[in-house]
């Protein structure tokens, strides 16, 4: 076992740099959704702010103006879809599907030149005595300001939503569009301002990609973020912390097992023993303070479950087997999913009117 | 009491084929309970939508504190002081009570004081809500809270309520009509729209009474009797019985001491209810909606189950047959719903016509589809029934509502039924086509075929049935011969036999 090769403070600023394209665009989706709108362009859109701010941030010399050209050219594409969705009234799930085959294309169109090229680089924020605190520096401060600017969406958009009057109206719009006309609110219009800061955030992720987390061009670099984020935004629930808890938690368990992969790690065998037991103590506790039902023979077993554990433990001691790579490259997706479907075994449901077209007339 | 606060005077509203509203005249006093009294189809909605401004009246003039008063769309209405409370809510299931009423609102207050203030408004009119729980976790009675409360916010100087308890439980009535005698006793009107009696001569200081879109006479009702009313919502020269003789047929349905708990949770429970109907019969069934019509016909289609015995065909008990084994046998029904019970509203009419067809008129064989001789049977149906629409292939929700139910008639009529149970045959059919509906009823119990007439039109029952009985609160009145009944035995037997004892409450 080596990992002394990994400094785990370094990995935990990276861990933070790697969840935030993911963080981006699956926070845009969520307001998305919670308008009602189901777009599954996400993809498309990030690749192509990807290339726009890879263009823009190449020949203007400015990785910011890049980054600003990359959330005009996501919100571009995801108007697109709000002209078909909104205007056209043409079916949500196609047309999202057609707009990332679209913005695959369009972007391997756009960036043919640009392979190969490295872009300028991003200027860490100077955060003067602050990044010199031992452990919490390197950590908290010191990092490039996008990864600011996606924390600041997030809050923004939670307490948007939670606390203002335009969030109300548009959760309103997304959970019963009908009831939210009869009132008086302007469906069409809320719904397009969503999809277009829906689309703004995800070509700010896919920025983030090409211009600093890769950096250079490839064609379909972002490679299935896009498809991550969606599915992000279904298992936080719809809720803006949970979001930020799932980019983390995938961004961080991803950069964790690259570091494994490339530390060599071995796997001892007795931790399963380990974790048996403490998954049996967590429940039982749970249990002792918070169920109303005490039944013995649930203890009964999780006892029986404890002492097997600690069998296996003794049994299985000093063993070990090497880490597969498929398996570590499984784990932040299952992780990801164990952690938030846990988290989502509250009444959290999807937005009523999610995926549904609006007519006025109906 | 004597100052007036809304003067309705000669308000007309034309329908295409039907006069709505006939030169109505209301006046309202300042905080007077007044309630809209009248059949289904008299023109109550109607009246009540001019003064929400919903739909603009034809003729007629509105005077609100004796000035004009002409709402263009809600929102003029509710500037001036009108509320309204619908009988289907439109509020946000995931939201809280609070957000719900804040979206209401022209210039809500911040969450903060709202929360209060609602927490005021509830504790003060008795109607206990909570602002921070989520709508959809609320009962109707509580979602109609807090469309009661978002009214109230806005001090209305009238309150219009649209049959407020059709969804509520008796616990929950007695709730909204105490909050309402303390609203009126703020100076608020209320204008209380019903057909339930009873509840009008406990809460009501003054009534009209519509029949047929005209104001057909005023009444204090609670010293008026239920009869009174009864009698002059439904019009004191009801049509001559037809001279039928009695049937002598031989009993083809007999329904004995049927009692089941409905299977909506606001549903009535039918009650010990035991008729038989012969062959050649027409059995009509009175009474006001909500009394357990919907339940009976869904225990004699087959679907809502009740206990072995209680139903019987030809003395064989078919109770534990469903829908599709009493179509094969000859029991067949038409629901009132037309739309999404009797009829699916996206399909076509051939397609609508196999779903209830296919048994009797063998439209399929072994699961394979006969579509050729669907489309037949529907143009058999559209033919004979002079149901107006281009052709089969049309979708039955393009079909206006009359056509609609003159093509759900005519499928079960012409699949030549034994038992055949129509819920409200004739109801929003224009009196051409009503009068063609009752003629087709009447030539399939020549043939020898029972009927079973669920049926809110008197008129109606009184023209075609042979025997009545009244459907009230889950039970069933002893049927009785149609011939020399009068109104004054007709009102008693509506919401007199078991209201007697109810009206005290």
């Amino acid at each position: 076992m080596d990992l002394s090769a990994i400094n785990p403070i370094l990995l935990i600023a990276a861990m933070i740099a790697a969840s935030t394209p993911i963080l981006l665009a699956a926070i845009g989706e969520l307001v998305v959704e919670r308008a009602g709108v189901l777009n599954l362009g996400v993809e498309g859109m990030m690749i192509t702010g990807a290339v726009c701010g890879f263009i823009i941030a190449v020949n203007t010399g400015s990785p910011l103006v890049g980054f600003i050209a990359a959330a005009l050219g996501g919100a571009l594409l995801s108007f697109l879809f709000a002209f078909l969705t909104q205007v056209t009234l043409a079916n949500q799930v196609a047309s999202g599907l057609a707009l990332t085959l679209f913005g695959l294309g369009l972007s391997a169109l756009m960036g043919q030149s640009y392979v190969g090229i490295k872009p300028p680089q991003m200027v860490d924020t100077q955060m003067g005595f602050l990044s010199d605190i031992p452990i919490f520096g390197p950590i908290i401060f010191g990092h490039n300001i996008i990864i600011y600017l996606g924390l600041l969406i997030v809050a923004g958009t939670w307490a948007t939503l939670k606390f203002t009057r335009a969030g109300l109206v548009l959760r309103a719009v997304g959970e019963n569009h009908d009831a939210a006309h009869a009132l008086g609110y302007k469906v069409k219009r809320i719904r397009t301002l969503a999809i277009l800061f829906g689309g703004a955030c995800a070509g700010l992720g896919g920025a983030y990609i090409s211009l600093i987390r890769v950096p250079q061009w490839t064609e379909g670099m972002t490679a299935g973020v896009g498809w991550i984020a969606l599915a992000l935004v279904v298992f936080a629930s719809w809720k803006p912390w949970r979001v930020l808890l799932g980019a983390y938690l995938f961004g961080g368990i991803t950069q964790v097992q690259l570091n494994l992969q490339a530390a060599g790690v071995v796997f001892p065998v007795s931790s399963i023993g380990i974790t048996i037991i403490i998954i049996c103590v967590i429940i039982a506790s749970w249990n002792l303070i918070f169920a109303k039902k005490k039944s013995r023979q649930y203890y009964f077993w999780l006892l029986f479950l404890s002492i097997a554990g600690v069998f296996f433990t003794i049994f299985f001691q000093g063993a070990t087997v090497p880490f597969k790579v498929e398996y570590l490259a499984m784990s932040p997706y299952l992780m990801t999913i164990i952690v938030l479907v846990i988290l989502s075994a509250d009444k959290s449901r999807a937005p009523g009117s999610l995926g549904r077209a609006f007519h006025a007339s109906q | 009491m004597t100052s007036t606060l809304l003067e309705l005077s000669n308000l007309t509203k034309v329908y295409p084929g039907v006069v709505a509203n006939d030169a109505v005249c209301v006046s309202i006093s300042f905080g007077e309970i007044h309630a809209i009294l009248g059949e289904n189809g008299a023109g109550k909605s109607t009246l009540v939508k001019m003064i929400y401004g919903l739909i603009k009246p034809d003729a007629g003039t509105m005077q609100m504190f004796g000035d004009e008063f002409a709402p263009s769309d809600p929102r003029t209405a509710r500037a001036a002081g009108v509320g309204m409370v619908f009988q289907h809510f439109s509020l946000f299931n995931a939201l809280t009570v609070a957000e719900n009423i804040a979206l209401g609102m022209e210039n809500p207050p911040p969450m903060r004081t709202l929360t209060t203030r609602i927490r005021e408004v509830s504790k003060s009119y008795g109607l206990p809500l909570s602002p921070d729980r989520i709508v959809g976790d609320l009962s109707a009675g509580e979602q109609q809270r807090v469309e009661i409360i978002r009214c109230l916010l806005q001090e209305p100087k009238l309150l219009i309520m649209d049959e407020p308890t059709s969804v509520l439980t008796p616990q929950e009535v007695k709730i909204l009509f105490k909050t309402l005698r303390k609203i009126s006793a703020e100076g608020t009107a209320i204008l209380y729209i019903s057909h339930k009696l009873e509840e009008i001569r406990s809460l009501c200081s003054a009534a009209t009474i519509l029949r047929r879109g005209k104001v057909v006479g005023t009444c204090v009702p609670k010293i008026t009797s239920a009869r009174d009313m009864a009698e002059l919502m439904v019009g004191d020269k009801l049509a001559i019985p037809k001279g039928n003789t009695s049937p002598t047929g031989t009993v083809i349905l007999s329904v004995t001491s049927l009692s089941v708990r409905s299977s909506s949770p606001f549903g009535m429970e039918l009650k010990d209810i035991t008729f038989e109907v012969r062959a050649g019969e027409v059995l009509g069934i009175g009474g006001v909606a909500g009394n357990g019509q919907d339940e009976l016909l869904a225990v004699l289609s087959g679907e809502l189950m009740c206990r072995s015995s209680m139903v019987n065909f030809k003395n064989v008990d078919v109770t534990k047959l469903g829908p599709e084994a009493r179509r094969q046998i000859g029991i067949l029904a038409a629901p009132e719903e037309r739309l999404g019970h009797a009829s699916v509203p996206g399909m076509s009419l051939t397609e609508n016509a196999m779903l209830t067809g296919a048994t009797r008129e063998k439209l399929s064989n072994r699961g394979i589809l006969n579509w050729h001789k669907t489309r037949a049977f529907a143009e058999r149906i559209i033919k004979d029934f002079d149901v107006r629409t281009p052709g089969p292939e049309n979708a039955a929700r393009s079909l206006s509502g009359g056509n609609l139910q003159k093509f759900v008639i005519g499928r079960e009529v012409l699949q030549k039924p034994e038992v055949l149970v129509v819920n409200q045959p004739t109801w929003g059919v224009d009196a051409a086509a009503a009068a063609d509906i009752r003629q087709a009823l009447l030539d399939l119990t020549a043939s020898g075929s029972a009927l079973v007439v669920i049926s809110q039109d008197l008129d109606e029952l009184m023209e075609i049935s042979d025997n009545f009985a009244a459907l009230n609160e889950g039970r069933l009145s002893t049927p009785v011969a149609t011939q020399g009944l009068d109104v004054e035995k007709i009102g008693l037997m509506l919401g007199g036999a078991h209201s007697t004892e109810m009206a005290n409450v």
